[in-house]
């Protein structure tokens, strides 16, 4: 063939930061905190609900369901969202279910994303946006979150709440051109939860500017420190104008099932389903089962104790401040983050150790990243890995530690960087 | 708020496809609810899975790290597992990295495949008869699908899916500078044909004369009937390199449910469905990976023997095939008899039914369709579903029926089929 035999929509978004990391960590890491998913099961309830559905009486439950969402689920779904976001909503219509919150996003960019519209991504981000808006012939459009200055003071660890957009700043991104904001609260991997003036700030942009609002909210129960997680489509003239996103994966602890799902109005979820409808079109049965099962325990549980929305982010809180305690203790300055289960660690004191490369297109973070993980065995994730192209280079002395991880391995983590530590003082 | 994009690629291409796919759809969701009415149209299996694949499931599941994120590609031991099965089947050397792709069913595998080499410029050829995904899936991607139906060749009593061929002058017309790829589907579905060596090779021939790649749906591969041999085009001559050949787990194990699917191919192809896959769902289900890995290491280590699950389901349906055909014949319907696959489809001419006060619009065999629901209880899907808007008259007189269905066709003694078109308001239990 005289052209590529590739498709032009491939074009730049061939490399992905993942292949090349996970292969890393599967080789070298004897810790590994990077790849954000736990090394603990989900619930005993939830593991039981799968195997009632895989080996009941019921084996039609092998084969396929409804494509946009098994009715269980969708019927569930419908009744937790509304009452979250104090609305009726139609299980049919308002809700659809898809492979991961991975393919939510996915549908979201492919139905609303024309060439040349312009979305807006907040950097820090999960670094598939980009290439997904790209893919759908949209150009990304970033606005950073920055340390508040100051905010660095006595010694006292930062927190992802000092890490914040400037509103003007932010105000100046909005064109004619554009068609959607990514949200992503709270954030990986700053572990940023948005507060209601943060949230009103951006909802008042995307009423004035009619702007969609695609809002990725997978780590919605991982929040500390008596926070609260605020839904954007709960504001003001939002509803109409936001897809809700959620994720099985990240809310039970399986993210090995695939389970995500959209929750919005009828008038953007129709564009969704075409899109899945000729995609993936439907998802796996068993799982969706399963995870309906879930959500209605924990409909029943719902703000008591027993609640595992409730349970996970108390424990994950504790592995929070062992894992921020381990890193301070030894000179990495990690930001305190206010939910999700990553946090992100300044490594300038450990500069020493691998040198820098003046020209080197790399980012000095990832060096850093590899070089850890080849020699010391610990494996975490650069935070150039969350920036586009252009801004790599703008906060490359930090890395991403995933701590959803069983206490040994935290422990072990622990001890690895306290000999690295020991190894510098004593040279 | 204007701003909801109508779609430019989607939804304003779709709307005669979803217009007439949504008619169906109306149809088969009053169907799927109404417990009176036997469906023998939907494609999904009634019978169960094997056990041991049920019970591959549950150990996988109860594996901590199997609950979690596997290799996106495709986890490991399931790519290994197809590599060892497929290489046996294709005599040739498959590396599991490079030249598989696991997907969200062979749907998923369709999709990947057209996202990641059709796009706008290109012509995709499609065979009529089709599998209603692939003119939507083409122009989603921004090309243009051209038809080529598949005509039948005989008159006479016992009508066979062979009966239906291509016309080997028309086709080779069909091909231009600017056609992409074409899609070939055997087992076929819905006229269950299997293309025999020579039809196969009249495709390859100008699949390397105009250097055209070939998209291979065999998810139906197991499924061949006595007689009948499945060949992959992959295995002819200078095909290898142009072809991805897709699979699909819920046909070879009857777990549509499972929604898993692969595409193998060399790896300048598999490549750029990876990138796709990347961008789009990244990682498929583990356990249900792994259970499938397990299953087919299974039936590989009996791939000699007539027990292997592969070789006893297509013994299982021909059987199945066999009284559904003797059903509707004794119903005075006249089957196509497939030779592969799980649908048949049936020519309703023969019952002479006057519909013509019905809506004129619709062709026949929609409109047959919904007469044989509300007044005969039974349903099948109207075979002008799965063609373009040129053939539609072509393949009006013919349903598709579904046989892989366990309850309604294991009594010996009762032809509940006839029964119902010689009794209205029959009731589920006739």
């Amino acid at each position: 063939m005289s052209r590529p035999v590739q498709a032009r929509r491939l074009e730049g978004i061939d490399k992905n930061i993942w292949v090349e990391f996970v292969k890393l960590a599967a080789t070298y890491s004897t810790v590994n905190l990077g790849q954000g998913f736990p090394d603990f099961p989900p619930p005993d309830f939830l593991k039981k609900a799968f195997v009632r559905a895989l080996s009941g009486e019921n084996h039609m439950l092998h084969q396929y369901t409804r494509a946009f969402g098994h009715p269980p689920l969708v019927k569930i779904l419908a009744q937790f969202f509304g009452k979250l976001l104090g609305r009726d909503l139609d299980p049919m219509t308002n809700v659809m279910v898809t492979v991961g919150a991975y393919q939510a996003l996915f549908c979201c960019f492919q139905a609303f994303v024309d060439e040349g519209d312009e979305v807006i991504i907040i950097e820090p981000f999960f670094d598939c946006y980009e290439p997904m808006v790209k893919m759908a012939g949209g150009m990304p459009v970033f606005v950073p979150l920055r340390p508040v200055s100051g905010s660095e003071q006595n010694g006292k660890l930062m927190s992802s709440a000092d890490w914040q957009l400037d509103p003007a700043e932010l105000a100046s991104k909005f064109s004619e051109r554009t068609k959607a904001i990514v949200l992503n609260s709270p954030n990986n991997p700053l572990g940023k939860v948005f507060s209601r003036g943060e949230l009103e700030l951006i909802a008042d942009l995307c009423v004035k500017h009619d702007v969609l609002c695609i809002s990725d909210e997978v780590y919605e129960w991982l929040v500390y420190d008596g926070k609260e997680h605020i839904r954007i489509a709960s504001l003001q003239g939002m509803w109409d104008r936001t897809v809700t996103i959620g994720s099985a994966g990240k809310s039970f602890s399986a993210t090995g099932w695939k389970v995500g799902w959209t929750v919005g109005p009828n008038r953007l979820l129709q564009h969704l389903r075409t899109v899945h409808q000729n995609s993936a079109y439907h998802c796996a049965t068993v799982a969706q089962e399963a995870v309906a099962q879930g959500f209605q325990r924990e409909l029943e549980l719902y703000g008591k104790p027993e609640s595992y929305f409730i349970q996970l982010p108390k424990e994950l809180q504790q592995k929070r401040d062992w894992l921020v305690q381990s890193l301070d203790a030894v000179g990495m300055k990690p930001i305190i983050p206010e939910g999700t289960y990553f946090l992100v660690a300044d490594i300038s004191e450990f500069k020493s150790d691998v040198s820098d490369v003046p020209d080197s297109d790399e980012p000095y973070d990832s060096r850093f990243a590899k070089w850890m993980v080849k020699n010391k065995g610990l494996a975490a994730i650069p935070l150039s890995a969350f920036y586009c192209g252009a801004h790599k280079n703008n906060y490359n002395h930090f890395i991403r530690f995933c701590f959803a991880k069983e206490e040994a391995t935290l422990k072990a983590a622990s001890d690895i960087l306290q000999k690295w530590k020991r190894e510098k003082t004593s040279r | 708020v204007q701003k909801v994009t109508s779609l430019l690629h989607v939804s304003a291409l779709l709307k005669p496809v979803s217009a007439a796919m949504n008619l169906a759809k109306v149809e088969f969701t009053k169907v799927a609810a109404d417990p009176s009415i036997v469906n023998l149209g939907q494609g999904l299996p009634d019978i169960s899975p094997p056990d041991y694949v049920k019970e591959e499931l549950a150990k996988a599941a109860a594996v901590d790290r199997l609950n979690q994120y596997t290799r996106g590609f495709g986890h490991p031991s399931l790519v290994k597992a197809l590599s060892q099965v497929y290489e046996r089947v294709c005599g040739r050397k498959i590396d599991p990295f490079t030249d598989i792709l696991v997907t969200v069913g062979a749907y998923g595998s369709l999709f990947s495949t057209i996202q990641a080499l059709i796009e706008e410029g290109d012509e995709v050829i499609i065979i009529e008869p089709f599998y209603d995904c692939y003119e939507p899936m083409v122009k989603m991607a921004g090309a243009k699908p051209v038809f080529i139906p598949l005509r039948y060749k005989k008159d006479g009593n016992s009508a066979s899916s062979a009966d239906w061929v291509l016309d080997p002058v028309e086709l080779a017309n069909k091909f231009n500078s600017k056609t992409k790829a074409i899609i070939l589907n055997t087992p076929h579905n819905p006229i269950g044909k299997v293309f025999t060596r020579e039809e196969l090779q009249v495709i390859a021939d100008l699949c390397i004369k105009h250097d055209t790649l070939c998209i291979s749906d065999e998810v139906y591969e197991w499924l061949v009937y006595k007689g009948n041999k499945h060949i992959k085009i992959a295995t002819l001559p200078g095909m290898w390199e142009r072809t991805v050949t897709i699979g699909s787990a819920g046909k070879t194990y009857s777990v549509t449910g499972w929604k898993l699917g692969w595409s193998i191919g060399p790896q300048n192809l598999i490549k750029h469905l990876q990138v796709v896959h990347q961008n789009t769902l990244y990682t498929c289900p583990t356990p249900l990976q792994e259970a499938l890995a397990q299953a087919f290491w299974i039936d590989y280590k009996r791939m000699d023997d007539p027990q292997c699950y592969f070789y006893s389901l297509s013994r299982e349906l021909e059987s199945k095939r066999n009284r559904m055909a003797q059903l509707l014949q004794e119903a005075g319907l006249k089957p196509v008899i497939p030779d592969g696959g799980y649908f048949m489809i049936v020519d309703v001419s023969t019952l002479n039914v006057d519909l013509s006060d019905v809506d004129e619009k619709q062709p026949y065999d929609y409109k047959f369709v919904k007469w044989m629901i509300t007044s005969k209880k039974l349903s099948a899907i109207p075979l002008s579903a799965f063609c373009g808007p040129e053939t539609k008259s072509q393949f009006e007189k013919y349903i598709r029926f579904c046989f892989i269905k366990g309850l309604c066709l294991s009594s010996p003694q009762h032809n509940f089929v006839a029964w119902r078109f010689k009794n209205p308001n029959c009731t589920h239990k006739d």
